[in-house]
């Protein structure tokens, strides 16, 4: 059997919707000294880091060179992976896997506050040939999704209402969180239309905020960690970039991801084999569409497993106990660190007040935004 | 078989914009947080002052100052103030602007090791008041300030550095 490899150290900062106090490496810096602490190593120990970052959501090119002096990192490897958490963490899980690294670090952080018009940078993600030329907010590809989901699966406007005032609440036990709310299903479908059926309170805010995490190999796992928590399965795709051959109200890319993630974790019941799951439930409705995908329930059972509370903190399959991404803010990528920060806590019996019994096996799941098609998942266990 | 050479050339502005284009602004606009470091610096330079962080570990003296020593991986809080003085690291003379244009006087960029600060440590900015025959590594500079009511609290409101 392959060595195995951990995760031995996580860090992070308070998610919050501005952090006008704190430049973004100063951020870093509080996260990675509170994770090198966690693990008990030091920086020097380290042989490569990673960073997850978009230049056009930082507002510089090149922004690896922005990284290592947080870090610790000065002279020696460091990359950045464009995209999300658990794509960093791939990435990490590779290179130690590969014999070259015994340990590597994972950043991850968000200064979204910072961007003055974020929808013209998603804008620019869209094709200029076919889509940009009709000049719309990418929120519309959101709108479309949900009339899709709801057509196929019979989920209505009020399941998607309770996936945020779930998810938001759930957020209110938890001190990560910058998004906690008590609201009523009701005090959500008095807010307005953004793009029909998908209303303002369905679109999350936007957070700031920075997670590191440290992987390390089996040898330096058994001589540094206590409770190590492993990463049994990870993967990532990305389905086809033009918004008009999409398969709207489906992800096919976050099915494959699950598949080749379960697979290596010999996983074969998702249901019954996980203690517990984080997923991308952004927009409320996503929640439906990667739960199904990730076979977290049959094919169109979503709707009802969650009506009837198997997805809820005291159902049978605790899904986004943390908050969610209602509760964490749209993060371009980092939401699913803190995802990732919960589940950790979790299989470690960290989580305090969030703590469910006998955790042994959790999901992870990422879903990079509009308007992209990729997705990233993990399995892990302690 | 040799392969057929095609040349290509320059399209007339007429036939330019005869061309099919996809033509989109983005408002690619932000407003970085500065955060305590760089805030403080930039106060500092409001007041006239160049103020710099001394790293209790390594013992070096940082400008522009920074929350943490990137060597020592540690806090740095001891505030110091370091002259508006220097030696020229290196420069350049350069004859293209920042668009690409073609620049009749050149601009003079220079990274500056400032009094006071550990060696080989300094500051990127333009030398004024010298020609540039004569300019040379080593040279001693002076910064020369905008007048206090036209500071913004940034790293122009050094005009530039000239010859002390």
């Amino acid at each position: 059997m392959k060595d195995k490899i951990a995760i031995i150290g996580i860090g992070c900062t308070q998610a919050r919707p501005t952090s006008g106090d704190v430049s973004y490496r100063e951020m870093i810096y509080e996260a990675a000294v509170k994770a090198y602490n966690y693990a008990g190593i030091s920086p020097r120990d380290v042989g490569t880091f990673i960073s997850t970052a978009e230049d056009m959501t930082e507002g510089v090119s090149i922004f690896d060179e922005y990284v290592p002096d947080q870090l610790g990192a000065v002279l020696k490897p460091v990359h950045t992976i464009s995209g999300d958490c658990l794509q960093g963490i791939a990435s990490a899980y590779l290179q130690i896997a590969t014999g070259a690294f015994r340990v590597a670090v994972v950043e991850t952080h968000s200064k979204a506050s910072n961007i003055l018009f974020p929808a013209h940078i998603e804008e620019f993600a869209m094709d200029p040939h076919y889509s940009r030329y009709l000049h719309l907010d990418p929120v519309i590809l959101a709108g479309m999704e949900m009339r899709k989901l709801c057509e196929d699966t019979g989920a209505n406007e009020r399941d998607v209402a309770r996936v945020i005032t779930e998810a938001r609440r759930n957020a209110m036990e938890n001190d990560l969180a910058a998004y906690p709310g008590n609201f009523s299903i009701n005090d959500i479908l008095a807010t307005g239309y953004v793009a029909e059926p998908l209303r303002s309170s369905m679109v999350q805010g936007t957070s700031d905020g920075a997670c590191i995490f440290i992987l390390a190999s089996e040898d330096v796992t058994r001589a540094t960690c206590k409770k190590p928590v492993y990463i049994d399965g990870i993967s990532f795709f990305t389905g086809e970039p033009s918004m008009d051959t999409w398969k709207f109200g489906k992800s096919k890319f976050t099915e494959l991801a699950s598949a080749k993630a379960y697979k290596m974790a010999g996983i074969k019941c998702p249901y019954r084999e996980l203690s517990f799951a984080e997923i991308d439930d952004s927009y409320g409705y996503k929640f439906f569409i990667h739960a199904e995908a990730l076979h977290l329930c049959e094919s169109g059972e979503s709707v009802d497993f969650f009506r009837n509370g198997a997805f809820s903190p005291a159902g049978e399959l605790p899904v986004n106990i943390s908050g969610g991404v209602p509760g964490f803010g749209k993060m371009h990528g980092a939401a699913c660190g803190y995802q990732l920060i919960e589940s950790v806590r979790q299989l470690r019996g960290e989580a305090g007040k969030r703590q469910l019994k006998d955790t042994s096996r959790g999901l992870v799941q990422s879903w990079r935004g509009l308007p992209t098609q990729t997705g990233a998942v993990a399995i892990l266990s302690n | 078989m040799t392969p057929e050479i095609v040349r290509g050339r320059e399209l007339s502005k007429d036939e330019f914009d005869k061309l099919p284009k996809v033509i989109f602004h983005p408002k690619a606009q932000y407003a970085y947080d500065c955060g305590n470091a760089i805030n403080r610096y930039l106060e500092g330079l409001k007041n006239g002052k160049i103020l710099a962080v001394k790293c209790h570990k390594c013992h070096r003296v940082l400008v522009p100052p920074r929350s943490f020593c990137e060597q020592c991986y540690v806090p740095v809080d001891h505030w110091v103030e370091v002259k508006d003085s220097g030696i020229i690291n290196t420069f350049s003379i350069s004859y293209v602007s920042a668009d690409v244009t073609r620049l009749k006087e050149p601009q003079l960029p220079a990274v500056i090791d400032i009094d006071g600060a550990s060696p080989g440590i300094g500051i990127m900015h333009m030398l004024g008041e010298v020609k540039p025959k004569e300019i040379k590594i080593g040279m001693k500079v002076k910064a020369v300030w905008k007048p206090a009511a036209e500071r913004t609290g940034a790293i122009t409101d050094i005009k530039y550095f000239k010859p002390a």
